[in-house]
C-alpha cells in the first residue's frame, strides 16, 4: 500500500486497466456498479422465468407441467407416480428458488450494489468508495453465492425429491429433519456468502458516506439517495448477522447434532420464526428503502422543484428503519403469542404508516404545481407510488391480527408483498435505470421503447398480482401447486398478467439493444434544471476518475 | 491537484468507522446466540409457547371455578413404548391433582426417554404449575416394564384474573416422547 499511496499523486497506480483485469480485478465503483446491475439483470431472468413456470402450472386447476419438468430435468419415467411427487416438490422447489433470487440476487444486488455503487460516491462528491478492495470482494462474493443456490437445485432435499421446497423463510423442522438432503446445506451456505457480501458492502457504504462528503456537504445537506442508503447499510449491518447467526444453527442442527431448533434437544422450532423474522421484516425495508431515495429524486427531477419536506422525508426513511426492527412478530399472529404482545405488534405495524405517509405525502408535495414533464423515469417513479400505497394500503389491513387470522399464509399475503416489492422495488429499479442510464452509459435511451416499457408492464403486473387479493380473500393458500375449480377464473387471469409482464421485459431489452445500436450521445445532464445533484455535473458517462479536485458545496 | 486523503484505505479515520462497524456485526451475531438462552428464560417466566411453570407447593387456595384438563401423548417413531395418558380431570382451580402417564417397553431391552411438553391454549403456559412430573428428569424402563409416571399439578388461581383466559374451560397437557 505504501507504493500505491505514494503513486497517488502521479496517478500510475490508477492505470485505466484492459480487458478481463478492469472488471475481475476492479475496485472501481463504477465498473463494479455495472457488474452488480448485469448480475442482477442475470438474475433477475432466472428468477423471473422460475416464476413464470409456477403462473404456467397454475393457469388452470390439476397438476399439468411440474411432472413432465421433473421428467426431463431429473430423468424420472414420463407420467410415473414419481414424475408426479418430483414435480410436486419441484413446485415448491421453484417457489423457495424464486423468492431467494428475487431477495438476495436481483433487488438487492440492484439497488445497493448497482445503483449506490454508481451514485453514491458520484452524488456526495466523493472520488471512490473508502473502501474499494473490499468492494471487489462484496461483488464478487455474490456469483458462488448464486451458483451454490442454483447448484442446491440439482441436489437430494427431502428423500427422493431434488432441490430445497421449504419457501424462502426455511422454517425447521421442514428445513432440519424434514430435509436431510445436501440440497439446504447449499442454499443455506449460499444465505452465509450473500450476507457476507451485503455485509462488507454496507461496513463500505457508511464508512464512505460519513468520510467523504464533499466539503460543505452536511449530512443535513445530503441527496435523498444517500441518505436512504445510509439508513439501508445500518439495517443490513444490524438485521443480517441474525439471519447468519439463526442459519447457522440450523446447519449445525442438521449436521452437527445442536437443538436450536429441536424439541426434544431442549430447543424450539419457534425460536427461528423470531430471528428469522427479526432479520426479515429489516430486510424488506432494505430493499424499498432505497427505492424511496431514488423516487424522490426523480419526482423532484420531473417536475422541477426541490423535494417538499428534505429533512421531514430525511427523518421518515429513519423512523421507518427504527420501526422496522420492533414490529416482526407481525409475520407470526398465529405462532400462539399472547393477545396483549399481538396488540402490541400490530400498534407498532399501523405506526409505520405514519412516516411512510408522511413520505407519500411529500413526493405529491412536489409534483404539486410543479412543471411536471411525464418522461420515462417520471412515469416509473409515479407507477411507484401508485403502486406502493396500494401495497401498504393491504399492509395495514394485514396489520390486523384478527384479519391475518384468516388472511395468514393466503394469496392475499402474496399479493401485498408483490405489490410492495414486485411493483414497488422493481419499479424503484427500473425507474432508475432509465433516469441514470444517460448518466452511466453515455447513451440516451429510446423515449417510445421505454413509455412501452413502462405501460405494458404496469399493465402486466397489475394483472397478475391485484386478482390475486379475490384469491386470497376467498381463501386460497399460497404454496400449492393445485387448487379447486372455484379459484380457476382469477389465476387464468394471473398467467395471462405474467405474459403480458413478460411482453413488457421484451420492451426493456430492445430499447437497450436499441440505445447501443444508435448511441445517441447523452447530455452531462439530459433532464435540465430539475436535476441538480452532483453526478449531473459530471460528462455523460462520467470518467473513469472523478472529482479528483473535490466539488465545493454551498 | 488536491491530494485525496480520504479516497485510501490507510485512512485512518476509515479504519475507525470500519472496525466499529465489524464489531456492531460481531455484537449482532453474538445477540443472535444470546437470544437462545434468553428465549428460554422468557418462555419459563411468562409462560410463552404454553411453556408450563415448576412450582414448589401450592399456597394459594381453591376458586370456584371448574377447568377440565385432557392429557395427551405422542410417541417418537423410533422409541419403541406405548404411553396411555391419564384421564381427563375436571376439578375446581387452585386443587392439588395427580395424574398418571402409563409406560410400557415393548422390547426386551432398557430404553430412556425424555418428555418435552406444553399446554394448549398456549396462554395457560403461565398458570399450570408442575409441583412433579416424570418430564423434570430421563426415565429408563427396564426390559418390558410397565411404569406410572406421576404427574402433580395445580392451576394458579391468578389465572382467573386474566381476561384473556375468560372462555377458556378446558386445556390440554401434552407431551412428546423422545427417543434419548
Amino acid at each position: 500500500m505504501a507504493n500505491a499511496t505514494a503513486a497517488q499523486n502521479s496517478h500510475d497506480a490508477h492505470d485505466h486497466p484492459t480487458g478481463w483485469k478492469r472488471y475481475v480485478y476492479s475496485t472501481n465503483h463504477k465498473d463494479i456498479g455495472t457488474m452488480y446491475l448485469i448480475f442482477a439483470i442475470i438474475a433477475g431472468i432466472i428468477g423471473g422465468a422460475l416464476s413464470g413456470f409456477m403462473r404456467w402450472e397454475l393457469a388452470e386447476p390439476g397438476i399439468q407441467i411440474f411432472p413432465g419438468l421433473a421428467s426431463m430435468v431429473y430423468g424420472h419415467e414420463w407420467q410415473s407416480a414419481v414424475a408426479l411427487d418430483a414435480g410436486k416438490h419441484m413446485y415448491n422447489v421453484f417457489t423457495t428458488a424464486h423468492g431467494l433470487i428475487m431477495v438476495f440476487f436481483v433487488v438487492m444486488p440492484a439497488l445497493i450494489g448497482g445503483y449506490s455503487n454508481w451514485f453514491v460516491p458520484l452524488m456526495i462528491g466523493a472520488p471512490d468508495m473508502a473502501f474499494p478492495r473490499m468492494n471487489n470482494i462484496s461483488f464478487w462474493l455474490l456469483p458462488p453465492a448464486f451458483i451454490l443456490l442454483l447448484m442446491s437445485m440439482f441436489f437430494e432435499g427431502p428423500p427422493g425429491g431434488m432441490g430445497t421446497g421449504g419457501g424462502w423463510t426455511i422454517y425447521p423442522p421442514l428445513s432440519t429433519s424434514g430435509q436431510p438432503g445436501p440440497a439446504m446445506d447449499f442454499a443455506i451456505l449460499s444465505l452465509h456468502v450473500a450476507g457476507a457480501s451485503s455485509i462488507l458492502g454496507a461496513i463500505n457504504f457508511i464508512t464512505t458516506i460519513f468520510n467523504m462528503r464533499a466539503p460543505g456537504m452536511t449530512l443535513h445537506k445530503m441527496p435523498l439517495f444517500a441518505w436512504s442508503i445510509l439508513v439501508t447499510a445500518f439495517l443490513l449491518l444490524l438485521s443480517l448477522p441474525v439471519l447468519a447467526g439463526a442459519i447457522t444453527m440450523l446447519l449445525t442442527d442438521r449436521n452437527f447434532g445442536t437443538t436450536f431448533f429441536e424439541p426434544s434437544g431442549g430447543g424450539d422450532p419457534i425460536l427461528f420464526q423470531h430471528l428469522f423474522w427479526f432479520f426479515g421484516h429489516p430486510e424488506v425495508y432494505i430493499m424499498i428503502l432505497p427505492g424511496f431515495g431514488i423516487v424522490s429524486h426523480i419526482v423532484s427531477t420531473f417536475s422541477r422543484k426541490p423535494v417538499f419536506g428534505y429533512l421531514a422525508m430525511v427523518y421518515a426513511m429513519v423512523a421507518i428503519g427504527f420501526v422496522g426492527f420492533i414490529v416482526w412478530a407481525h409475520h407470526m399472529y398465529t405462532t400462539g403469542i399472547s393477545l396483549d404482545t399481538q396488540r402490541y405488534f400490530v400498534f407498532a405495524t399501523m405506526v409505520i404508516a405514519v412516516p411512510t405517509g408522511v413520505k407519500i405525502f411529500s413526493w405529491i408535495a412536489t409534483m404539486w404545481g410543479g412543471s411536471i414533464e411525464f418522461r420515462t423515469p417520471m412515469l416509473w417513479a409515479i407507477g411507484f407510488i401508485f403502486l406502493f400505497t396500494v401495497g401498504g394500503v393491504t399492509g395495514v389491513v394485514l396489520a390486523n391480527a384478527g384479519a391475518d387470522r384468516s388472511l395468514h399464509d393466503t394469496y392475499y399475503v402474496v399479493a401485498h408483498f408483490h405489490y410492495v416489492l414486485s411493483l414497488g422495488a422493481v419499479f424503484a429499479i427500473f425507474a432508475a435505470w432509465y433516469y441514470w442510464y444517460p448518466k452511466m452509459f453515455g447513451y440516451m435511451y429510446n423515449e417510445t421503447l421505454g413509455q412501452l416499457h413502462f405501460w405494458v408492464m404496469f399493465i402486466g403486473v397489475n394483472l397478475i398480482f391485484f386478482p390475486q387479493h379475490f384469491l386470497g380473500l376467498n381463501g386460497m393458500p399460497r404454496r400449492y401447486i393445485d387448487y379447486p375449480e372455484a379459484f380457476a377464473l382469477w389465476n387464468m387471469v394471473s398467467s395471462i398478467g405474467y405474459l403480458i409482464m413478460a411482453l413488457g421485459l421484451v420492451f426493456f431489452f430492445a430499447s437497450i439493444i436499441e440505445s447501443l445500436m444508435k448511441k445517441r450521445k447523452a447530455a452531462d445532464n439530459p433532464w435540465g434544471e430539475g436535476a441538480t445533484t452532483l453526478e449531473w455535473t459530471l460528462p455523460s458517462p462520467p470518467p473513469f476518475h472523478q472529482f479528483e479536485t473535490l466539488p465545493k458545496v454551498k | 491537484m488536491a491530494h485525496i486523503d480520504t479516497h485510501n484505505s490507510e485512512n485512518r479515520s476509515n479504519k475507525r468507522i470500519a472496525y466499529g462497524l465489524v464489531l456492531l456485526v460481531a455484537l449482532m451475531i453474538g445477540m443472535s446466540y444470546a437470544a437462545v438462552p434468553l428465549y428460554q428464560l422468557f418462555c419459563q417466566v411468562t409462560g410463552y409457547g404454553g411453556t408450563t411453570q415448576r412450582a414448589e407447593d401450592s399456597a394459594v387456595g381453591i376458586i370456584d371455578r371448574e377447568m377440565m384438563v385432557r392429557f395427551a401423548a405422542q410417541v417418537d417413531p423410533d422409541l419403541p413404548v406405548k404411553i396411555v395418558p391419564a384421564a381427563t380431570q375436571v376439578d375446581k382451580v387452585g386443587k392439588k391433582i395427580t395424574v398418571n402417564y402409563r409406560a410400557t417397553n415393548l422390547t426386551d431391552a432398557p430404553v430412556s426417554t425424555t418428555a418435552s411438553f406444553n399446554v394448549a391454549p398456549a396462554s395457560m403456559g403461565a398458570y399450570f404449575n408442575k409441583i412433579e412430573c416424570f418430564c423434570f428428569t430421563e426415565q429408563t424402563l427396564a426390559p418390558n416394564e410397565t411404569v406410572e409416571m406421576p404427574v402433580l399439578y395445580y392451576l394458579d388461581p391468578e389465572l382467573d384474573l386474566n381476561d384473556e383466559l375468560d372462555t377458556i374451560r378446558e386445556i390440554t397437557l401434552f407431551y412428546a416422547f423422545h427417543a434419548s
